[in-house]
């Protein structure tokens, strides 16, 4: 058991199609009573029993932080991912038996912030849709600029339209629609905190201009689950429990990790909050990091690893785990 | 130098230029030379955007150094409480972008901080050096009456008259260090009275 992974035994109240690619996933207590609070931009990390194999994937709770009788997410299906998201669209359906984490909160607002300037990519905006919830209870200021690829594929627009008005703006893809982005973070009142979430190469375009225009790291908040990426299969010595584990194709470090048995702390299983960091004693091959967690420099060092979306190649990896 | 003694004793680091497209600088007395100090190191053209408001000392030095540098703006104030209306209008009227840079004694640095955070720039976002005298500005945590400029240990409240250990325990809020009285069971022991914050 990891450390903020207590679980919640929860059962599927509903399930709607929201569009093509996304579907909303409605979790209900099985003994009936609330669900624990939590803020916007939390997630929970569902787990998924599929046959033989467990995935466990993280998603942002996207209701209002106000109503915790059900917890709701959205998930948009990946054709060529590991398989989670095709899962969760295939075969959860009403009155399916789960169970989740408690939410975590890696991605919070700032309440101190004067204004919040939130900028959401296609699924980026699920996040958005619990955190603009609990600003306009609070009668909060905020403003939220969402890009999306078509209309059709804009995921809850018409809501966030409906309830916020002006306070929300929509770019189309393809409708060459394009954030300014240079004129929009240089007319923002002091006190302005800025949260992103969507794609990485957004995350990244956001957060170097907002540090080239003059925005303090503390002002910049953005959240990226890297989805663990398939590779080649390799061998790892877990030099504590003295096992040697192979880790598949389609598995993650993390998950060969726990089919063998040991349970390894964890908490966002995408990179991004560093409770699974784990030293490595010694290694002969490359290491694939594909983290927000670990500076550059630790990548360079080849003295540790997120095992939750980071991968090797190579002759052998021996881990302090 | 102050030295991290407890976890609320401020620190302070030395001025290095920030990306940004405003920069603001408040200084007085010896806070001139940490942004002097700073020029030299700052890329060419740094100061065509930057204000300066600065206090001189008693001395009435530095003015110059400061002129040389060309700022797009120098405001020379008699005092603290004599710039705030227009710091404050700064600040209310400013867009992100702008930085801060706070240089000279910490009640300079404290107070402004102070006022910067109501504009909702966060500490750590402030660029600060200290220079110049140690003196503190301290609340009576019994009357609640400030006293600027102490430099003793202990120190008589300037309110009440209550003789205080000044703590190392600092408030941001307030922007000053705590007094607190060191003869309440015995009024009539007087420790002896040091000038330590010089």
């Amino acid at each position: 058991m990891s450390a903020g992974t207590t679980k919640l035994d929860v059962v599927v109240s509903d399930v709607v199609p929201v569009n093509d690619l996304v579907t909303r996933f409605h979790f209900r207590r099985r003994d009936g009573e609330l669900l624990p609070t939590f803020s916007g931009g939390a997630h929970v990390v569902v787990e998924m029993r599929d046959g033989e194999r467990t995935r466990l994937n993280p998603y942002s709770l996207m209701g209002s932080p106000l109503d915790t009788r059900e917890y709701t997410i959205s998930v948009r299906r990946d054709d060529v991912g590991r398989g989670g998201s095709l899962f969760m669209h295939r075969s959860v359906k009403p009155g399916l038996e789960m169970v989740i984490s408690y939410p975590v909160n890696l991605f919070s607002l700032d309440l101190r912030a004067k204004k919040h300037l939130m900028l959401a990519g296609g699924i980026g905006i699920t996040p958005f849709m619990a955190q603009t919830a609990q600003l306009a209870g609070e009668g909060g200021n905020f403003e939220l600029h969402y890009t999306c690829r078509t209309a059709s594929l804009g995921t809850y627009a018409d809501v966030l339209r409906e309830r916020y008005g002006r306070r929300v703006r929509l770019y189309h893809d393809d409708r060459e629609e394009r954030i300014e982005l240079d004129r929009m973070l240089s007319s923002q009142p002091l006190g302005t905190h800025l949260y992103v979430c969507g794609p990485a190469g957004m995350i990244n375009w956001v957060r170097d201009r907002a540090a080239a225009l003059g925005w303090p790291p503390e002002t910049v908040h953005y959240e990226h689950f890297a989805a663990p990426q398939p590779g080649l299969p390799f061998d790892v010595t877990l030099a504590v429990s003295g096992k040697t584990i192979r880790v598949g194709e389609q598995q993650s470090l993390l998950e060969a990790i726990e089919a063998a048995g040991v349970d390894p702390p964890y908490l966002c299983r995408g990179g991004v909050c560093g409770q699974c960091e784990t030293n490595v004693i010694s290694c002969d091959g490359k290491f694939i990091h594909n983290d927000h967690w670990l500076s550059e420099e630790d990548h360079r060092s080849g003295r540790k690893i997120m095992p939750c979306v980071s991968r090797f190649e190579g002759r052998s990896l021996v881990l302090e785990r | 130098m102050a030295a991290k003694t407890i976890i609320s004793r401020p620190i302070y680091g030395t001025l290095s230029p920030q990306p940004g497209t405003h920069h603001l600088f408040l200084a007085d007395a010896e806070g001139a030379l940490a942004i002097t100090d700073m020029a030299a190191r700052a890329p060419g053209g740094f100061f065509d955007g930057a204000e300066i408001v600065f206090i001189p000392g008693p001395d009435g030095q530095y003015v110059a150094a400061l002129e040389a540098l060309k700022p797009a703006q120098l405001h020379i104030a008699p005092s603290f409480a004599s710039l705030l209306p227009r710091l404050r209008q700064t600040l209310t009227n400013a867009h992100m972008g702008l930085r801060l840079y706070l240089a000279g004694t910490e009640g300079l640095i404290g107070q402004a901080m102070q006022v910067a955070l109501e504009a909702g720039i966060d500490h750590t976002s402030m660029q600060t050096e200290h220079r110049g005298s140690l003196a503190r500005r301290m609340q009576c945590v019994h009357c609640k009456g400030i006293t600027e400029n102490v430099t003793t240990q202990p120190a008589t409240c300037s309110h009440c008259g209550l003789l205080l250990l000044v703590r190392d325990h600092y408030s941001r809020r307030l922007a000053a260090f705590q007094g607190v009285c060191i003869n309440a069971e015995d009024r009539s022991e007087i420790p002896p009275m040091e000038e330590i914050f010089r």
